[in-house]
């Protein structure tokens, strides 16, 4: 990368808003997501124009146009598979996707899972709110079992997707949820995940405040500190608003304990986000209310080469060996004969 | 070729021919398509022009000697420039009783038929459904037949060489290759060479290969059964250096060509298909001239994803077949609203749904004219020979470059897997090839990205570049800033200008070419692979007497600017198509001209006979 300009260090949130009229319903939790987002870009070190937002279709999908850098609104679903060929042919982007349950998780669950496998360095921000809004109410792939909306009047038969067990089942090297409540747990969340190479993938609790409103309403406020566990790499996994509950390993099952007498610290789970294997980040996204409290921050994060930089060292160690290439050569390959 | 060692036993009579169509045909494990392509190589390096027409099935090893697991390999070699492989064969070589049966209506009468007598055995004869042994019967007679127990004498020749029986048996297609290269006076020098670069790392398999090719020459030469050996010789082709390339190798280096002429890294992301993956297959060898190839996990991802890196500034290119263009269509409307270049080519093959995979057809027209939801252009060509795939691949990335267009290149199964020999081009006589790209600045104005240059292309900014930040979307822009806008009247320009822009291109392709007289009685309109039949129709018309002019398409939308003067020049059209009449559609609905359509649908390319059958009966016509 090249030195930063001093001008860049100075650039603030208000530099990269865009000049368009954001257009999300009155108390979307969207508003606080562009928000975190803003702050945390300037603290990239990168002018505006090396980073790119890309997005497919849905509320989550206007984003691009509400930033001032590059963008692209893309077609429904398809925002992975086109900031993957936007970041392989120019690794040096900071590329941003912006999608939500039904675009990432429904439409465009094959791209989603394939970026992640391949490990493209992206960091993918998953509005979740568990309804289709754009559309107008109809249920998505997030929502609980026995919803009631728009098409699904009799409650859905369906199992919901967990977003972050998708992904870590799809090799996630790094898995986090944020908070549209918390801004300041979010701007942390966006900040790590804006450092990760490869895939970053963010799964972020946002309510629709007009198709499904107080869907995460356990993690606002008032209820937070009792159901919901902030994760820590390294730190015992204790919760409640005072402190006073932890999370217990029984067997393969974890269990909600109390501290006290029988429960000391040493007994409660570790969080460890570095594990090589992602069973424990698997666990963890398995973790709901009630029976849980839900965790939020990161999951998982472990280093491993990003895609795009695999598919480049390929072909320098290529034109290393062969040479670059030539037209001549390239011709000429294979059995030729002369006419005279 | 032959030397001293091998000079023959006894004299053999030598007839001279000017074109020899010859079909290798057996089961899909014979190794059939191998030995047609070293037999197409030898041909070609001994300076006949030839054509070729690899056909086989799309099981990958279908139930030996069953009907349907018949691979047939057809090549026309000449000593004058031939455009088709042939309607009719003057040999075949059938390595089994299933090969017989399906291919023997080929063979003209009186023909040269190879037999491998060792495969006739009574399992076999039951798989291809024959009720009489046709070795034994009168169902051969009408052609020279000659009996050659091609396993027994393959095994003799290559005792030793440290081969497993059945790695042994497997070398019969060079010894077929070996007789057919005695019979028809082919060097093996070529087959000897490759041999050695193919299976080098396995010296048994280079002995006992080459033993086996050499035993089929030989045995031609002195077992005395063959009366006749035939010659073709040398075509006089242009002067130059030569090589022998298929369509889909030829539209590989037509890409790389235009990438490295435009200065502009290539991005080429694929999904496998039949028959498009040798595209990608062959460009993923290539990382050392700057090809970044991406197997995505569906032709959606391949066409977005190439859409990706358009953005970023790179040649961006995708490569499929009839389903995928379908799944293409609404990412290839996004590139189409957000305009960026992007060349998509389609090598066709049967359809509809899986169709015939292996199989060519033209049917992919007005799916990729008219294919998309909403008002929604771009330019489609067509490639007319397997050499011309390379033209017409960098002719695609100009077009899509300078238009800020996506381009749809369409092949065909036919031409992509038939063969001819292309002459290597110098590097001044390539066209140029730029892309512009938007400087950066610094001046703080916003950048207005759907301003348009002379030609109605908007400019190319690339993401990195200071000052140009801006959002590019599916949904309507506003003209000029590029912003969201659903006004009304803004729509109604928009649609316009890039239908303009689309059709505007037809001032700056070469106008139709047309040969034959320039007005008369009967054009012979047609677009793409059909090029050899059409043109090679015209010529066995004229020399007939015939007044027939022909015109075979390159540009399908936009037509050519001097098109309709040309249909009008002639009293009727006639338009042959692999499909049901799709150019027929197009050109009467622009032209209002009562075109004819001959029109097959059978998977195979058409046979200039039948063409010129059409074209007599319409001559007949016009005359009563």
């Amino acid at each position: 990368m090249t030195a930063t300009a001093p001008e860049l260090m100075d650039l603030t949130a208000k530099d990269f808003a865009s000049d368009q009229e954001v257009r999300w319903c009155p108390g979307c939790g969207n508003y606080s997501i562009l928000v975190q987002v803003k702050k945390v870009l300037p603290t990239l070190g990168l002018p505006r124009e090396k980073i790119v937002f890309v997005s497919g279709i849905g509320c989550s999908s206007r984003f691009p146009y509400y930033v001032d850098t590059f963008g692209i609104h893309g077609i429904h679903g398809r925002a992975c598979a086109l900031a993957t060929g936007l970041k392989m042919a120019n690794p040096e982007l900071s590329v941003w996707v912006a999608t939500g349950d039904g675009d990432a998780l429904s439409i465009g669950g094959n791209h989603f899972v394939h970026m992640l496998r391949k490990n493209v360095g992206l960091k993918v921000l998953l509005f979740n709110n568990r309804i289709y809004g754009l559309t107008k109410g109809q249920y998505s792939p997030t929502s609980e079992m026995g919803k009631r909306t728009k098409s699904t009047p009799w409650g859905s038969v369906d199992t919901p997707f967990n977003a972050l067990s998708v992904a870590l089942g799809a090799e996630a090297t790094f898995a986090a949820r944020g908070l549209d409540s918390d801004p300041k747990q979010l701007c942390d969340v966006l900040e790590r995940a804006a450092a990760h190479q490869g895939t970053a993938f963010v799964e972020i609790y946002q309510n629709c405040s007009v198709f499904n409103d107080g869907a995460f309403a356990h993690s606002h406020k008032a209820g937070r500190a009792e159901n919901t566990l902030y994760l820590e790499h390294g730190k015992p996994m204790i919760f409640g608003k005072q402190r006073d509950k932890g999370i217990r390993l029984n067997g393969t099952h974890p269990e909600v304990v109390k501290l006290g007498e029988r429960v000391s610290m040493d007994d409660l789970l570790i969080h460890d986000e570095k594990a090589p294997e992602a069973t424990l980040a698997y666990l963890l996204s398995r973790m709901c209310r009630p029976e849980f409290p839900e965790p939020v921050g990161v999951f998982r994060c472990v280093e491993q080469a990003p895609y795009e930089k695999r598919v480049h060292d390929q072909i320098a160690a290529a034109k290393d060996q062969l040479g670059p290439g030539s037209l001549e050569k390239l011709y000429a390959a294979g059995e030729t004969w002369a006419v005279e | 070729m032959i030397t001293d060692s091998m000079a023959p036993t006894r004299p053999t009579s030598v007839e001279e021919l000017e074109t020899v169509t010859v079909r290798f045909a057996g089961d899909s494990g014979d190794g059939m398509q191998l030995a047609g392509t070293q037999f197409s190589n030898a041909s070609a390096m001994f300076g006949n022009d030839i054509s070729t027409f690899p056909d086989y099935p799309s099981e990958i090893r279908a139930p030996a000697g069953t009907l349907f697991g018949v691979s047939g390999f057809q090549i026309s070699f000449s000593s004058k420039d031939i455009a088709t492989p042939g309607d009719q064969l003057d040999a075949l070589i059938a390595m089994n009783p299933a090969a017989l049966k399906t291919n023997l209506a080929d063979l003209v009468a009186g023909g040269v038929l190879l037999i491998n007598t060792d495969a006739f055995t009574e399992s076999n004869l039951q798989k291809a459904h024959c009720d009489s042994n046709p070795l034994e019967d009168d169902s051969l007679k009408g052609y020279q037949v000659y009996r050659v127990p091609i396993t027994q004498l393959t095994l003799r020749a290559v005792q030793g060489s440290g081969l497993t029986a059945k790695q042994s048996e497997r070398c019969k297609n060079f010894f077929a290759l070996g007789l057919m290269c005695w019979l028809f006076d082919r060097p093996l020098e070529p087959t000897f060479s490759w041999i050695c670069e193919k299976f080098g790392k396995t010296p048994a398999l280079v002995q006992a290969n080459s033993l086996a090719i050499k035993a089929g020459y030989a045995f031609g030469e002195t077992a005395e059964i063959f009366a006749t050996q035939y010659r073709v010789k040398k075509a006089r082709l242009p002067r130059g250096t030569y090589r022998r390339l298929t369509g889909n190798e030829a539209t590989v280096l037509g890409l790389v060509t235009a990438s490295q002429r435009a200065g502009l890294p290539m991005f080429y992301g694929s999904y496998p298909i039949t028959p498009a993956s040798e595209i990608l297959q062959e460009l993923s060898r290539l990382k050392n001239y700057d090809v970044v190839t991406f197997q995505a996990e569906d032709e959606i991802a391949a066409m977005c994803s190439v859409i990706g890196a358009s953005f970023a500034g790179s040649l961006a290119v995708t490569g499929t077949s009839g389903p995928g263009l379908d799944l293409k269509q609404e990412a290839i409307g996004l590139a189409v609203a957000i305009e960026l270049p992007v060349v998509i080519v389609n090598v066709q093959r049967g359809g509809p749904s899986t169709g015939l995979p292996t199989k060519t057809e033209q049917a992919d027209l007005l799916t990729a004219v008219n294919g998309r939801h909403g008002e929604c252009p771009l330019p489609v060509i067509a490639a007319l020979s397997p050499a011309d795939c390379f033209t017409m691949a960098m002719e695609a990335a100009r077009l899509a470059i300078k238009y800020m267009t996506p381009v749809i290149l369409l092949t065909d199964g036919y031409i992509a897997n038939g063969a001819e020999p292309w002459r290597i081009p110098r590097l001044e006589e390539l066209p140029e090839l730029k892309a512009r790209f938007v400087p950066p600045r610094s001046n703080g104005d916003r950048f207005q990205p759907y301003t348009r240059d002379e030609n109605l292309a908007r400019p190319w900014a690339l993401p990195g570049t200071e000052g140009l930040a801006h959002r590019l979307g599916g949904l309507e822009k506003q003209d000029i800033t590029g912003d969201v806008c659903y006004d009304p009247d803004n729509h109604q320009r928009m649609t316009e200008l890039r239908e303009q822009k689309v059709q505007g291109i037809a001032g700056d392709i070469p106008l139709q070419e047309v040969v034959g007289p320039e007005q008369g009685r009967l054009l012979v309109l047609g677009w793409g692979g059909t090029h050899g039949a059409i043109q090679s129709a015209g010529e066995v018309a004229r020399d007939k007497g015939q007044q027939v002019a022909c015109a075979t398409l390159r540009y399908l939308n936009p037509f050519p600017q001097n098109l309709e003067q040309i249909i009008r020049s002639y009293d009727r059209v006639l338009i042959p198509e692999l499909n049901t009449g799709q150019l027929r559609a197009l050109i009467r609905a622009k032209y209002l001209v009562d075109a004819e359509g001959l029109n097959k649908v059978k998977g195979r390319p058409f046979m200039i006979g039948e063409i010129n059958s059409k074209i007599d009966q319409m001559l007949s016509e016009v005359s009563s």
